[in-house]
């Protein structure tokens, strides 16, 4: 019947004659498009950057720690005298784990240092030549400890690059003495920086060998308990058979059923899946408490497009009167409101970049909006329109042409 | 048949719930080519339904009523407003010109609903409002036009489809005296040319225009061949 064409601009001709009207009912499906655009690109952006985090650790890696990881109750999380050093050399024998490559045990304490300079306290971390790799660190400059020191017991320490420009403001800390909770030790290598990751800071650390620090560090007494073993699978395909060998050989060795181990293997996998469910669990919740103010600027929609409805009845008369059929009006009243919808989405994916822009710097998070979430969010203001129009249209579709040119 | 309009015994009930009103109470009328007639009575006589029905905005509770050569009375919605579309033009009292849209965009409208193009609507537009003088305002808004001019305008509206009969509501209810001769001066032009028009009205001046008047009262026509009424209607 008629044109596309000439319906729009009819369209756009009635909200034009009701700007501040329009602009206020836009405004509604605005700030619901922005805010859901927002909680979600937050919530996306967080997500990343904890499995950017997780990844960071390392490749391919596996982290066994004590304790079980199903809340079974009693034998909490955390207890550290059930990995020892044992575990780690064993899970280290080809033929225990062949696709195991490397193996870290690492126990860590809080500790004083002290240099020439200044004192500062740090995390001290015990472990062996493989954590290098395992955590896929590199020296920046100087070198790491050898096995060879390992067995010494050397007192030989690899620090962080925020650590060495603590404790030695004004030159290199590399070759210079410090001492760890009284124990003299020579910095041998700083690390390159690898900024912080689950909260903890990656640069601000001591490495020492783990016979060094069990013999002169350790607070927990049990000189071979370690916090946690870090392994690396030879490559990514053998990851999931690399985890099988070390639950099994983990269960034989501490003679216990899977039901009740007393530590747990994760992947960096699975830990990605663990952290990235909380997180989506929290981006659904916001995204819905955003997605309700959309449900109110949808309703805003429908209430405007029911005045304007009643508003224009004898319009609505004499367009049906000249020949207009009632799909046509229905039609053109869709139309209207699925250009607030849209045009107010449209408004709300610009205010939701610039928000993203904004708030990213902000909350030093990085609020992710992709194209797809946007094309969504354009689609559900225009649906959104069209659902709230729906009511209005037919009502006006439906009044008598009669009725409607009596109305005076 | 030669009639361009053809009633028989058509009656409106209106079901208030309560009561039941009898609006018109079997009315029989003819109306042929090239007629101009006007339809007289007093307020509440039924003379707005009988426009109703004539003009296709509402349909008998029973009998026939044929409008070039179709039967209107059992249409449904859609195709009544087909028909009022393709062959008739309203002329209404307070003229109904939408004020947002420019003289030449609301005589284009019933062409857009006839599903004609934009170039060809245009044209016909422009030619319908030089028709009635108004080829130097087809850029105006009706807020930017006398009342005379507004009532040119929805005349060349109802012009513009070139329809079959040409439904006149009270035209001149709204103007001073020297719009309403324009006007039916208008009327009587397009007359001549061959239009038919059938004028709703209860101002003698303009019933003594028309070639014929017929008086309704309480829902029925009453003698028609008498053009002043004088115990008909009393107003």
């Amino acid at each position: 019947m008629t044109d596309w064409r000439e319906t729009v601009r009819t369209a756009v001709d009635a909200l034009n004659a009701r700007r501040m009207r329009s602009a206020l009912t836009m405004l509604g499906i605005l700030i619901g498009i922005s805010a859901v655009m927002l909680t979600v690109g937050l919530g996306l952006g967080a997500q990343r950057q904890i499995s950017d985090q997780i990844n960071s650790l390392g490749s391919n890696m596996i982290i066994v720690t004590p304790g079980q990881t199903t809340s079974g109750g009693f034998r909490g999380a955390g207890q550290a005298t059930t990995l020892t050093t044992r575990d780690a050399s064993m899970l280290a024998d080809p033929e225990v784990a062949p696709s195991v490559g490397a193996v870290a045990p690492t126990s860590s304490t809080q500790a004083s240092l002290q240099s020439s300079e200044t004192t500062w306290t740090s995390t001290v971390v015990g472990t062996v030549p493989d954590w290098l790799s395992v955590r896929a660190r590199e020296v920046e400059t100087g070198r790491f400890f050898t096995a060879d020191e390992v067995t010494a017991s050397a007192n030989v320490a690899v620090i962080g690059s925020e650590t060495a420009t603590e404790l030695f403001t004004t030159g290199s800390a590399l070759g210079q003495e410090i001492t760890i909770n009284g124990q003299p030790f020579t910095v041998i290598g700083i690390l390159t920086e690898a900024g912080s990751s689950l909260g903890s800071n990656e640069d601000d650390t001591v490495i020492v060998p783990s016979t060094t620090f069990a013999a002169r560090l350790s607070t927990s007494g049990n000189a071979i308990s370690v916090s946690s073993i870090y392994l690396q699978a030879v490559d990514a395909d053998s990851l999931s058979a690399a985890y099988q060998e070390v639950n099994t050989a983990l269960l034989a060795s501490h003679q216990v059923t899977a039901d009740d181990a007393d530590f747990s293997v994760s992947t960096q996998a699975s830990l990605v899946e663990a952290a990235t469910s909380i997180t989506g669990v929290l981006t659904l919740l916001l995204g819905g408490i955003a997605g309700i103010s959309l449900l109110v600027g949808g309703i805003g929609v429908m209430n405007i497009m029911l005045v304007s409805v009643s508003e224009r009845v004898r319009e609505i008369g004499l367009r049906k009167a000249l020949g207009a059929t009632p799909s046509v009006i229905r039609r053109q009243f869709l139309v209207e409101a699925g250009i607030l919808g849209l045009l107010g989405g449209l408004l709300g994916v610009g205010l939701g970049y610039a928000g993203a822009a904004i708030l990213s710097p902000v909350l030093s998070m990085t609020v992710e909006i992709s194209p797809m979430v946007t094309l969504i969010a354009l689609g559900v203001s225009l649906a959104i329109g069209l659902v709230a129009g729906v009511y209005p249209a037919s009502r006006a579709a439906k009044l008598a042409p009669i009725d409607a040119l009596r109305s005076e | 048949m030669s009639s361009l309009l053809s009633m028989a015994g058509v009656r409106k009930v209106y079901d208030t719930g309560v009561v039941q009103v009898e609006a018109l109470r079997g009315i029989d009328l003819e109306v042929a080519q090239g007629d101009y007639v006007a339809i007289m009575g007093p307020s509440g006589s039924g003379k707005s339904t009988l426009m109703h029905i004539i003009g296709c905005l509402d349909v008998p509770t029973s009998g026939h009523y044929e409008l070039d050569g179709d039967e209107v009375a059992t249409m449904t919605e859609k195709e009544l407003a087909e028909i009022r579309n393709r062959r008739l033009g309203f002329v209404f009292q307070s003229f109904n010109l939408l004020p947002s849209l420019t003289a030449q965009r609301n005589v284009e409208l019933p062409l857009v609903y006839a599903g004609v193009a934009p170039a060809e609507r245009r044209e016909r537009a422009r030619a319908a409002l030089e028709r009635v003088g108004l080829g130097n305002r087809v850029d105006h808004r009706p807020g930017e036009l006398s009342g005379g001019q507004q009532q040119r305008v929805s005349v060349a509206r109802a012009l513009v489809t070139d329809p079959a009969l040409i439904l006149a509501d009270e035209p001149t209810g709204a103007l001073d005296s020297v719009s309403t001769s324009d006007i039916l001066d208008l009327f009587d032009e397009l007359n001549e040319s061959g239009r038919t028009i059938v004028v709703i009205t209860h101002e003698h001046e303009v019933a003594a225009r028309a070639g014929r008047t017929v008086h309704i009262y309480d829902g029925q026509l009453t003698d028609e061949s008498l053009p002043a009424a004088p115990a008909g209607a009393g107003r």
